[in-house]
């Protein structure tokens, strides 16, 4: 066994919140949360049950493989 | 840091539906291709016994998209799309755990934010709305369809939360393990009454009217006036091989994230963890 193994910082358990909860920070976490449920929307539901861009069915149809595949419900 | 971990949870995201798309493209395809082949010649065959019904046959909508339109670019910008957002939903979960949920390290907690997006996201809400092919799922219905499936989603995210929450309070009075096994059977046991709750989709109002009670909305076979049977209900295999399709792309999902975002998100929270893996490597001694 080398010395430098010896040597190294055993690897610890986290002893308390990593990131912590400051005004910043949650809204960074709670944006991304959003965003990303955005996508998921837009992806799997947005024109079936609901519209946001009126009656079209422009995203509906690029995303329908997608959308059937991902186990969204579709027409 | 939670900067670094979000683009981290993206880039393995986007890599996972990459992943997934390859893998949807060369074996899903063929079967949705089927699924579609099979609809179309029912509506053929639906159109003919309506006109001899004398019903009115309403018109086909127009295909906004070719089909490899659909299959090549619209399927591969979703699951990179869907991938990515995953990605970064774990990313969230996983920096808001981080130190949180008991002693746990931060590579095999990573593996543990996906494997529980994987049961929340997709595999408990398959449980009661599994995925359905092209040609499974009637028009009039996609409004409650649509709805209740998120009820699912949310339902089982929530429960999964719960579960987490209260296991780490039950985890100060029991060791980890009776925590975990306590608070998975109850979870279990709450996601089973909302789904016994939910209704079947057969259940729903339109699809009584329309067609009487059944389970599912799977297409049965066409008759004729006289009850014979002039087209066949929707083929078992396809709908069998789909939906083992999608689950197994899924698995990729939640998989690649799993196993591309940990240790990448072990090198922002613990590098001396990383530098540690690597100080063991036999040594070559010259």
């Amino acid at each position: 066994m080398s010395t430098s193994s010896m040597s190294a910082p055993v690897a610890q358990p986290l002893s308390g919140p990593v990131v912590a909860a400051e005004v910043r920070t949650v809204a960074l976490l709670l944006g991304t949360a959003v965003a990303a449920l955005l996508v998921y929307y837009f992806i799997g539901v947005d024109q079936g049950a609901m519209s946001v861009f009126g009656k079209s069915m422009y995203i509906h149809e690029f995303f329908h493989d997608g959308r059937h595949f991902l186990g969204f419900p579709c027409h | 840091m939670e900067k670094q971990l979000i683009g981290r949870g993206v880039l393995a995201g986007a890599a996972a539906g990459l992943a997934a798309f390859v893998f949807a493209r060369v074996f899903a395809e063929p079967v949705i291709g089927k699924a579609i082949a099979y609809e179309s010649a029912r509506d053929v065959v639906q159109a003919r016994l309506d006109r001899a019904a004398g019903l009115t046959v309403p018109a086909a909508g127009p295909d906004l998209f070719s089909r490899t339109v659909q299959a090549d670019v619209g399927a591969g910008v979703g699951l990179i799309l869907f991938g990515a957002a995953m990605g970064a939903l774990v990313a969230v979960a996983y920096a808001i755990c981080l130190g949180r949920t008991g002693a746990i390290r931060p590579r095999p907690l990573a593996l543990l934010v996906a494997l529980f997006g994987f049961i929340g996201i997709y595999a408990v809400p398959f449980a009661k709305y599994p995925a359905n092919p092209p040609g499974i799922g009637h028009a009039d219905t996609i409004g409650p369809r649509g709805a209740l499936y998120l009820v699912m989603v949310a339902s089982s995210c929530l429960l999964l939360f719960l579960a987490v929450y209260v296991g780490q309070r039950l985890a100060t009075r029991y060791s980890t393990w009776t925590a975990s096994v306590l608070t998975g059977l109850a979870y279990l046991g709450a996601i089973a009454v909302v789904m016994a709750l939910l209704p079947a989709l057969g259940d729903l109002h339109n699809n009584v009217v329309e067609y009487g009670r059944h389970a599912t909305e799977t297409p049965l076979p066409l008759r004729d006036a006289r009850g014979t049977i002039v087209f066949p209900g929707f083929p078992a295999d396809v709908l069998a091989q789909f939906r083992f399709y999608s689950i197994t792309a899924q698995v990729i999902v939640w998989g690649v994230i799993a196993l591309a975002f940990a240790p990448l998100a072990e090198r922002v929270v613990a590098p001396q963890d990383s530098a540690a893996r690597q100080d063991r490597r036999p040594l070559v001694r010259t």
